[in-house]
């Protein structure tokens, strides 16, 4: 790939920069070569042409979490699978959860993955590794050789460390490396039995009720530690106004400290369960209306830094069963980013402000060169209208599985073309 | 999976019906799920209808034909004796081929057998499925795959609607009314599906609901449900017509949610004692089966004045002719036969 593309006509957006103006950019091969009022007397005859016909071009957005089924769950999702349905969500990274079969916690795993990611993957994968072995939350994996090989983060998943000396030794050992910890955080003792928001809802469908404050502890209890020890410390999916509230505050003091939220947790709240609707439970659970009204706003004042996918993938075996017995997650790849635009369409986050959270905030926090457009750096790029109307049609999903909680709703926006590394990866239709 | 069959053959001894529709009421539910999708004027319908069946059940010759013909199919997937027993007589009385499937919780994943046994059975054309399970929303589940009735016979802590109906029932055949009455409700709320229905129909029918409980058997919000709420037996009982005792799972009484038995009884448990704090004549519930000196005091609960737990239970049978009834004719109508005598 040397050739050269020119993406003309666009509205081009950077959230590093602050640049929103119209404009056009030039790809050489992988990277970003020029981009602004390039093409005023005419594209040279050397290059490709790609019309943005007046569209958004912003860089192609990344994803902190996203399960792809690769190794052991390749019945749920495959990397050649889940990869297509980030690029049909404008998503050009995407960091691989490390809860796989076997859990990813070795090198040769790291290895395996990467491999398959440079064979069947048509975004590109980076890598996470479990914090500890087995995800047991006992013994600490090898971070430095691990990270070395290429995990860009250490999480357990959606596994809380309760042994708060392992969590300790780990954020501590972590920061020889500067390798960043992302932790769930839940007390499990706390949550119980509980399957959703311990509230009048849970009361009502006699659900056994996850409680606000097991997330907050838990967050509370991490930030100490982190204050303690100096590691990296991400909470990796927050969905209180408390949880909001503690890391605000722990960033008022300084804290070397960073968190994000799931699309779910800004776009419903725990009345989606209805009755018994297993593709709303989630892990941590959808949360009262004030909860979420406190997310929307951690977003918009930037004490969330990030919003991921957490894509989690199941089958329907796995959900046509009683809400109890149901397993967590949801399908995020290919929605992530237009129920991100509800925020924007409803005045509560700037078209800007919500790119940095999907493009530079995971940037910065991975140290990536991707995430902006700028002169030099790779060629991932999203090209969208964020006004289109549509609905989110999930048996037209690219991924292998098909629970969103979104399905049939109403949205505006749509990808119409993702670029990774100079090429076309995608195409609306 | 361990499936016992019980198949009644169906009897040749109908008394034939003779239909006459007095005064009746549309019922348009397909399925018994809970008691919010019915309205105040259903419930008191479905007991009307009861009340007839009470008085049918009391005679020598206690057959219908209204379900004649009919399949009815009781799947327990938790053990039950006098609820599935109840929905096999108020069956049979009706007329209908009753089967009960019990399926062993033990050996198998319950959810997958929740669905797959639903298909099965689905396609043997049922006109009614009874259901019992230990998850919340197993009814309403089986309700989605199933091109019959389904009646709730009690899913997890969610709803036990027909339970919640022969309350009302017994309540009301004693006292004339429910309107107006205080009710208490003690015990294990946070996991009774007994105590969610009870407060649901209760409330619609214009009665005034405690719940009386320690903290950590209580759900959350349960204020939020129209229930006073009360942590002592004391003021909890304070002039109530009517003493609700909950059944407490003695696993839940070893340190996890109270202490121990001995100090639930002292606290908790239903004694003369305490019982002097509700009206003189008030009237004593539980809906089985009692933990005699664990959540009500033997002496209590053996009260023939005041203790109306044996009539819960024939309740029961007429409350389940009238949902079945009611489901399958989609009215609410007395049948003239057992009217007219």
């Amino acid at each position: 790939m040397t050739g050269k593309v020119a993406y003309t006509n666009a509205r081009l957006l950077d959230p590093t920069s602050g640049t929103d103006s119209r404009g056009d950019l030039l790809t050489v091969g992988d990277t970003i070569a020029d981009f602004g009022e390039l093409f005023s007397a005419g594209v040279p005859d050397d290059c490709t042409v790609v019309d943005c016909a007046g569209h958004c071009l912003a860089p192609g957005l990344i994803d902190m979490m996203a399960a792809l089924g690769e190794p052991g769950r390749e019945h749920k999702e495959t990397i050649t699978t889940g990869t297509r349905a980030a690029a049909a969500g404008g998503i050009t990274t995407v960091v691989a959860s490390p809860d796989t079969r076997p859990i990813m916690d070795e090198i040769a795993l790291i290895e395996f993955l990467d491999r398959q990611a440079q064979t069947s993957g048509v975004v590109r994968v980076l890598p996470a590794a479990t914090i500890t072995k087995g995800m047991a939350g006992q013994e600490m994996t090898e971070i430095g050789l691990l990270a070395e090989a290429g995990a860009v983060l250490f999480t357990d998943g959606y596994r809380s460390i309760t042994n708060t000396q392992v969590l300790r030794r780990a954020l501590s050992y972590a920061s020889t490396f500067g390798a960043l910890i992302a932790h769930h955080t839940e007390v499990p003792e706390l949550v119980g039995d509980g399957v959703m928001n311990d509230s009048e809802t849970a009361t009502r469908l006699g659900l056994g009720g996850n409680p606000a404050a097991a997330e907050t502890i838990m967050l509370e209890r991490d930030l100490r530690i982190a204050e303690l020890t100096g590691g990296r410390y991400h909470a990796a999916s927050i969905s209180t106004a408390d949880s909001v509230d503690a890391m605000r505050q722990a960033k008022d003091k300084g804290l070397r400290v960073t968190c994000g939220v799931a699309p779910y947790h800004f776009a419903l709240n725990e009345n989606e369960v209805g009755h018994y609707r297993t593709f709303t439970k989630v892990s941590p659970p959808l949360r009262s209306e004030s909860d979420r009204e406190a997310i929307v706003a951690g977003l918009a004042d930037g004490t969330i830094d990030i919003i991921a996918s957490h894509h989690r993938p199941e089958d329907p075996e796995a959900k046509r069963l009683p809400f109890a017995q149901a397993a967590y997650g949801a399908v995020g790849l290919e929605t992530a980013f237009l129920i991100g635009l509800e925020l924007y369409h409803k005045g509560q986050l700037s078209l800007l402000d919500l790119l940095a959270r999907l493009t530079a905030g995971p940037a910065a926090i991975l140290s990536l060169p991707q995430g902006r457009l700028a002169r030099g750096a790779p060629a991932d790029l999203v090209v969208f209208n964020p006004d289109t109307p549509a609905r989110i049609d999930a048996e037209g999903f690219q991924s292998k599985s098909k629970n969103s909680p979104f399905d049939a709703r109403p949205i505006q926006g749509q990808v119409l073309r993702t670029v990774v590394a100079g090429a076309t990866v995608f195409e609306a239709a | 999976m361990a499936v016992d069959l019980v198949v009644d053959h169906a009897s040749e001894t109908y008394s034939e019906a003779l239909m006459i529709s007095l005064a009746a009421t549309p019922f348009p539910h397909r399925h018994l799920l809970g008691i919010e999708d019915l309205s105040a004027d259903e419930i008191t319908a479905l007991l009307d209808l009861s009340d007839t069946y009470v008085d049918l059940n009391r005679r020598p010759e206690k057959k219908l034909g209204r379900l004649r013909g009919r399949t009815q199919i009781n799947l327990f997937f938790e053990t039950s004796t006098r609820t599935k027993t109840s929905f096999e007589l108020a069956g049979k009385r009706l007329g209908a081929d009753v089967i009960n499937m019990s399926v062993e919780g033990s050996a198998i994943k319950k959810g997958e057998t929740l669905i797959d046994t639903a298909m099965t059975l689905n396609a043997m054309q049922p006109d009614v499925m009874v259901i019992r399970h230990s998850d919340s929303g197993a009814a309403d589940l089986l309700s989605q795959k199933v091109n019959g009735s389904v009646i709730n016979a009690g899913d997890g802590s969610h709803a036990h609607p027909t339970q919640a109906l022969l309350d009302a029932l017994t309540i009301r055949r004693r006292l004339g009314q429910l309107q107006g009455l205080t009710v208490a409700i003690c015990g294990d709320i946070l996991h009774s599906r007994v105590a969610r229905s009870n407060i649901q129909l209760l409330g619609k029918m214009g009665a005034l609901v405690r719940v009386v409980a320690p903290p950590t058997l209580l759900p959350a919000a349960v204020d939020r449900l129209g229930v006073e709420v009360h942590h002592d037996m004391v003021s909890g009982l304070k002039n109530v017509d009517i003493v609700m005792m909950l059944r407490l799972q003695l696993e839940r009484m070893k340190g996890a949610f109270v202490p121990s038995i001995r100090e639930y009884y002292r606290y908790y448990g239903l004694d003369r004692d305490k019982l002097a704090h509700a009206k003189p004549d008030a009237l004593i519930m539980h809906p089985g089966p009692m933990n005699r000196g664990v959540e009500i005091d033997t002496e209590v609960a053996d009260d023939i004045h005041r203790s109306v737990i044996r009539e819960q239970v024939e309740m029961g049978v007429a409350v389940r002719m009238a949902c079945l009834d009611a489901l399958v004719h989609r009215t609410l109508e007395r049948p003239a036969e057992a009217a007219s005598q």
